[in-house]
């Protein structure tokens, strides 16, 4: 079944006569993972962005259903209660709130959300620490401050950790193997799957090919001046790898 | 910032406050204005000695030669209509009594405000722990845990209790870190002071709770004036905390305080403050003038005083807590959060002396605000001559909640000695729409955001609080930002 569909999205800039996405069209089935590939610039992110409600940004046409529902008429907390995550490509820090007392705050306002009860803090703290041993996260980084003078590669575990914590039906990554050495790619890979499941669906934005020699998708698209122009399997990503991008933007002009 | 949240912020200032109810009980008050007899009839009623009946006159004096040749203090960041010192009263003790010799002959009505404040006075219903003296206007109204306190030495009792019972310890000490010349409230102050509390911590004891003042203004058209005095003895520890609400009245009330410590040698006094005045309306009509002057000094080697202060109440706050780091190796501290909302008004920060030896401070302050408030910081770090190795460390965040509020800061920092090494840091941030939208993906909606960006924020402060009250100042910070999400 359908878990997300993007039908000619059109996206610009709130306030600017900048055109970002030029009707994108995408459909990820429940349990499925896919990759969006493409350059700097193409709009990837700001699809990531899109997706889980960033208010910048004005979509011009199109729509996206969730679930069947309308995604565009929720606030950005609602989707987050119905189950839309985004890894973000620079987790913010939050000085001096604790990542116990956020993510306490994050889980049970999700529970609630789903019709289940809140985490008392004992039953919370248990589920964080066997969250962090299945993530394998260093159990220090759940005392301090919400990604206070973390690591790059700390930063971008900790996303996967939230989104093992948050247990969303669609899980968006931005660029999260962006910056990472190869320990720490593998670890997040691993993470993510720990994480895939039937229940679950996956959008994995991504520069390079790298990742995805560890996490297999189903699909790949390339993205290229805000369109889907090449959609495939995982050897789609490979021939990109071997042939650049200026490959596919040939290719997308002859075809035009 | 987004538009969800500046509606958000709007609505914050209407808020009602949750301590404006007034208690109807019959009060004996002092009529309107301020002479000598009427500093005559506050001694007198509080039964003083002729000694401390002399003193008030001299402050007094004193006072009247400041208003008389146009002595005002207006040099603060603050913008608001000089106190009528004409047409106030400056005493008034509910139920025509100054003074209670037991818990037995207080009023139920006044042991019910307590109560409902959160206060129980009856100490098997008291929080274990903590100690409270209870000041109602004028008059403190009970002290708990007296038999339990004065099995160690600890003496802990109203102002008016102590002149009394130990004349020689109050003589020696009144007025000996802030003297009534200090400025105007400060001579206000010392005229008219009604009650308050003294403590004396005798050498080598650690105090064994919490000790507590609660101040509750009841009286329409009254100031409120106590004074407080702290003294620890060589060796001895002592954590204090005050706490104080008002009713909810139209026309703006004066709170100027005093409060002076006395540390002795390799003791420690951690001094805290909840304050929750009433801050005004939402058109900023009414609250209390809070205008109060707080210093303590580090008289012996080795010891230390630290000052923790969360500000949330009154109209207008105008106070500098401060330290005299006269002892050799002696520490002084300051840690503050004072949130502004509405057309609250606040001026504080600290001033930390270094006269003695390798002597050493810090100053964490938060000042966040928002609506159409105004916040700011003002701090001096002053190094003497002959304070070899003196060290400072000062951090200033302020925090604007909103595109209309306001927050200063007005460090001073004068070193005439050459080994001080003096560090100053300070930072002003929005609550960005990068945080906010990072919360809101994780699930939390605009209000839990907010919470708990500025308990962040807080936290370096908050942490300072005795475990007892840190959750009380969590829970009245999340109440400030509470209100109708637009």
């Amino acid at each position: 079944m359908a878990l997300l569909e993007i039908k000619n999205l059109h996206v610009g800039v709130e306030d600017e006569d900048i055109k970002i996405l030029n009707g994108v069209d995408l459909t990820l089935d429940t349990g499925d993972l896919h990759a969006i590939m493409g350059p700097n610039g193409s709009g990837k992110s700001t699809l990531a962005a899109v997706l889980a409600g960033r208010e910048e940004y004005e979509v011009l046409d199109g729509e996206i259903l969730y679930d069947g529902e309308n995604l565009l008429e929720l606030e950005p907390e609602e989707r987050a209660e119905a189950g839309v995550f985004l890894a973000f490509q620079y987790p913010v820090e939050l000085p001096g709130v604790s990542m116990t007392n956020f993510l306490k705050e994050a889980v049970n306002s999700v529970r609630e959300a789903r019709g289940q009860d809140e985490l008392g803090s004992a039953d919370f703290l248990q589920y964080m620490r066997e969250r962090a041993d299945m993530m394998g996260l260093n159990a220090d980084l759940t005392k301090r401050s919400v990604n206070e003078g973390f690591s790059g590669g700390e930063k971008k575990r900790n996303e996967i950790f939230q989104l093992a914590m948050l247990e969303p039906k669609l899980a968006i990554l931005d660029e999260t193997d962006s910056g990472l050495d190869i320990d720490a790619l593998k670890n997040v890979a691993d993470g993510v799957n720990k994480l895939r499941s039937e229940d679950r669906g996956f959008l994995i934005i991504t520069h390079y090919q790298r990742i995805l020699d560890y996490i297999v998708p189903d699909h790949v698209h390339v993205m290229l001046d805000g369109k889907i122009v090449r959609t495939g399997d995982k050897d789609l990503a490979l021939e990109l790898e071997e042939h650049g991008y200026d490959w596919v933007r040939e290719e997308a002009a002859a075809a035009a | 910032m987004s538009t969800s949240e500046t509606e958000y912020l709007k609505g914050k200032a209407s808020e009602e406050y949750k301590h404006g109810w007034y208690t109807d009980i019959e009060s004996e008050k002092a009529p309107r204005g301020l002479s000598e007899d009427i500093v005559r009839y506050i001694s007198k009623r509080k039964d003083e000695p002729e000694w401390l009946t002399e003193w008030r006159l001299k402050a007094y004096r004193y006072f009247k030669q400041l208003i008389d040749s146009g002595h005002y203090p207006d040099w603060a960041h603050l913008d608001y209509e000089r106190p009528d010192f004409e047409n106030m009263r400056y005493f008034a003790a509910p139920n025509g009594q100054a003074q209670y010799e037991s818990l037995d002959d207080v009023p139920d009505e006044i042991l019910e405000t307590f109560e409902r404040l959160g206060i129980p006075l009856e100490e098997q219903k008291a929080l274990t722990g903590v100690a409270v003296d209870a000041v109602m206007d004028s008059v403190s109204v009970a002290t708990t845990f007296k038999e339990k306190l004065r099995e160690k030495g600890v003496i802990f009792k109203s102002f008016g209790e102590a002149a009394k019972d130990h004349p020689e310890l109050v003589r020696q000490h009144l007025g000996s870190v802030v003297p009534y010349t200090d400025n105007l409230y400060a001579a206000l102050n010392s005229a008219v002071f009604s009650d308050g509390s003294f403590v004396y911590v005798p050498e080598g004891v650690t105090c064994p709770m919490e000790l507590s003042t609660y101040f509750r203004i009841n009286e329409a058209g009254t100031g409120q004036f106590e004074r407080t005095l702290i003294v620890t003895e060589p060796g001895a520890y002592v954590s204090y905390l005050e706490g104080c609400t008002a009713p909810m009245r139209k026309e703006n009330q004066l709170h100027a305080a005093v409060v002076e410590l006395v540390a002795h040698e390799d003791s420690e006094i951690k001094y805290s403050t909840i304050q929750n005045w009433y801050p005004g309306d939402e058109d900023g009509n009414g609250g209390i003038y809070n205008l109060v002057t707080k210093r303590g000094i580090c008289k012996g080697d080795n010891s230390k005083i630290s000052w923790t202060q969360l500000e949330t109440g009154s109209a207008v706050t105008q106070k500098y807590p401060s330290v005299i780091l006269a002892g050799d190796n002696s520490v002084g501290e300051f840690y503050s959060v004072a949130f502004t909302k509405g057309h609250q008004q606040a001026d504080t920060g600290t001033k930390m002396q270094h006269i003695g030896k390798n002597t050493k401070s810090t100053i964490i302050s938060k000042g966040i605000s928002a609506d159409v408030a105004d916040n700011s910081y003002r701090g001096l770090v002053k190094v003497s001559a002959n304070a070899d190795g003196a060290r400072n460390f000062s951090q200033c965040d302020s925090m604007l909640l909103g595109p209309d509020c306001g927050a200063h800061t007005y460090p001073y920092i004068e070193s005439n000695n050459p080994t001080a090494q003096i560090e100053h840091e300070a930072t002003t941030s929005k609550v960005g729409d990068d945080q906010m939208f990072y919360c809101h993906q994780r699930g939390l909606g605009e209000e839990e955001a907010l919470k708990l960006i500025v308990n962040g924020f807080c936290q370096e402060v908050l942490q300072e609080l005795p475990m007892e009250f840190a959750v009380e100042a969590k829970e009245l910070l999340d109440i400030e930002l509470e209100g109708s999400v637009g």
